[in-house]
């Protein structure tokens, strides 16, 4: 491992003052330090923001929450507002890594970490995430937990966060401090698309530090879901975070989003706009799921991926549907 | 020797099992390491040195967390407890007992991480935290084994001690209720 300097940041301010070219901010080090060993990343200083003061959960005015960056995925998880108000989020956390990881990992950590493409983890294969301009092995060879949506030519890794999908169907909205100020970056503008520029994971500019995610509030049923290799401690091949409202059995408002398809969190805007207004029965949201899959472009090993992802949707939202009718007053009442 | 490959050192001290240790360290030195080299506790194992087999699990602030993956330098003040330190007065702890009595390791390498996993396993419970196995995340999570296996998934045995490890925290969790009642 290259040798680096340690800082620790005393206020978010000072943490910005510290960065210069080579610099990352460290959090709880769980994806970091792991990449650091592999070669992969090689900073020059770290600038360690985890003590700095932004480790609990705010109510906002409106009824939301502020999550503080340096918060542990197990805090965040365990919290009773979280748990109550946005299910989905506590259950996408959970669904993430081992007890001991989500106790070091922070919140702005969880949303930075890097792909496990096991090309882009390898520094003896060529990647153009790793390494611009090296080529794409992973596009002939193993590639069948990688993208089959929004990939390029340059790359198809997923992102690997399953909070960040939960995130993006809450339409969360990231609080960044950087050189100019204060901005607030809408969660499905936060990560990118690979293009021609796979080494950007996300829009952040050098010296931007995440200070906090901003939830507003849900209500109405919320699940996520993840289908995976093995039971536990395993990325998704397909995750959903789904939240379904029905009203006298017709869709009055729906969010979904999709996890290990993607090089970000696939926001299912085509399949909320097909389900809008819509009966809530298996049809609809087999339509919708359709609708949405329409654009995938699957690589020669992950095909597999469509039609988990449609029966992910499919499923997901009957249940949802279904909790929702259990739960309804009765024929004509509203609320 | 060029800046690019000359090593940084810093000075922290570390709490660790009650007595506290002013040392310099190598910034790219993880917990695991300075424990095992530095300190000469070796009971901390390095398995996969990439926070996926749990072997290097040790307590920080009371919190499991992997060693392999912490930095030592980070970690300046923390209060660190490793299976050397889970004994008190030459008693074992109750998670110790539970995993003789219940014959829970067979060739032991993985056995000190996962006491130390499970002893902040059952804290985590005991706090009323949810695992992804909890079906109501309102309620509070009873320990079954689904719960024990999916909350200890952080840490392989591969000799397969796994039926004895749940056997082993089902008692420990048993006797840690009957305690607190």
């Amino acid at each position: 491992m290259r040798p680096f300097t340690y800082e620790r940041a005393t206020s978010a301010e000072d943490a910005l003052t510290r960065h210069d070219g080579e610099t990352y901010y460290l959090g709880g080090g769980t994806n970091l330090v792991d990449l650091m060993r592999l070669g992969v990343e090689t900073p020059a200083r770290l600038v360690d923001v985890a003590h700095l003061p932004y480790d609990e959960i705010q109510l906002t005015p409106d009824g939301g929450l502020l999550i503080g960056a340096a918060m542990s995925n197990s805090a965040l998880a365990a919290d009773r507002t979280v748990r109550e108000g946005h299910p989905m989020l506590a259950q996408a956390v959970l669904a993430g890594a081992s007890g001991q990881i989500r106790n070091m990992a922070t919140v702005g950590g969880n949303l930075l970490q890097r792909t496990r493409c096991s090309y882009f983890q390898d520094t003896a294969k060529p990647c153009n995430k790793r390494d611009p301009g090296t080529g794409c092995p992973a596009r002939e060879g193993e590639h069948h937990n990688l993208a089959i949506l929004g990939h390029s030519e340059a790359c198809v890794a997923t992102q690997p966060s399953d909070m960040a999908v939960a995130l993006s169907a809450l339409d969360a909205s990231v609080h960044v401090l950087g050189r100019a100020g204060e901005r607030t970056i809408p969660m499905d503008e936060f990560h990118r698309l690979p293009d021609n520029e796979p080494e950007r994971d996300t829009v952040l500019e050098p010296g931007d530090l995440v200070t906090a995610v901003e939830v507003p509030p849900l209500g109405m049923p919320s699940r996520y879901r993840k289908v995976r290799e093995r039971a536990s401690f395993a990325f998704a091949l397909v995750s959903i975070a789904a939240a379904l409202d029905v009203r006298e059995g017709a869709v009055r408002d729906v969010r979904l989003a999709l996890g290990g398809v993607a090089h970000k969190p696939w926001r299912a805007w085509r399949a909320e706009e097909a389900l809008r207004g819509r009966p809530a029965t298996r049809e609809s949201f087999l339509r919708a799921a359709e609708a949405e899959l329409d654009a995938a472009e699957p690589l020669r090993d992950n095909a597999y991926k469509v039609p988990l992802a449609r029966n992910l949707i499919v499923r997901t939202l009957t249940e949802l549907a279904e909790r929702a009718e259990a739960a309804e007053p009765g024929e004509g009442t509203t609320s | 020797m060029d800046s690019e490959s000359t090593p940084v050192h810093a000075d922290i001290t570390l709490v660790v099992n009650g007595r506290e240790h002013r040392l310099s360290v190598d910034t790219r030195a993880s917990l695991l390491d300075v424990l095992r080299e530095d300190l000469g506790l070796t009971g901390s194992k390095k398995g996969c040195d990439h926070g996926q087999c749990g072997a290097c699990t040790i307590l920080i602030g009371g919190r499991r967390a992997n060693g392999c993956l912490a930095l030592a330098v980070a970690h300046d003040g923390a209060d660190i407890v490793t299976v050397e330190g889970l004994a008190r007065d030459g008693r074992l702890s109750p998670v110790q007992e539970a995993f003789i009595e219940q014959d829970a390791f067979q060739c032991g390498y993985c056995t000190p991480g996962q006491l130390c996993s499970a002893t902040g396993m059952l804290d985590e419970a005991g706090q009323g935290w949810p695992s992804t196995v909890t079906g109501d995340l309102g309620s509070e999570p009873v320990l079954d084994d689904d719960e024990i296996r999916e909350r200890m998934s952080g840490n392989l045995c591969r000799c397969g001690a796994y039926v004895g490890i749940v056997a082993a925290l089902r008692e420990a969790s048993r006797r840690k209720e009957a305690a607190e009642a």
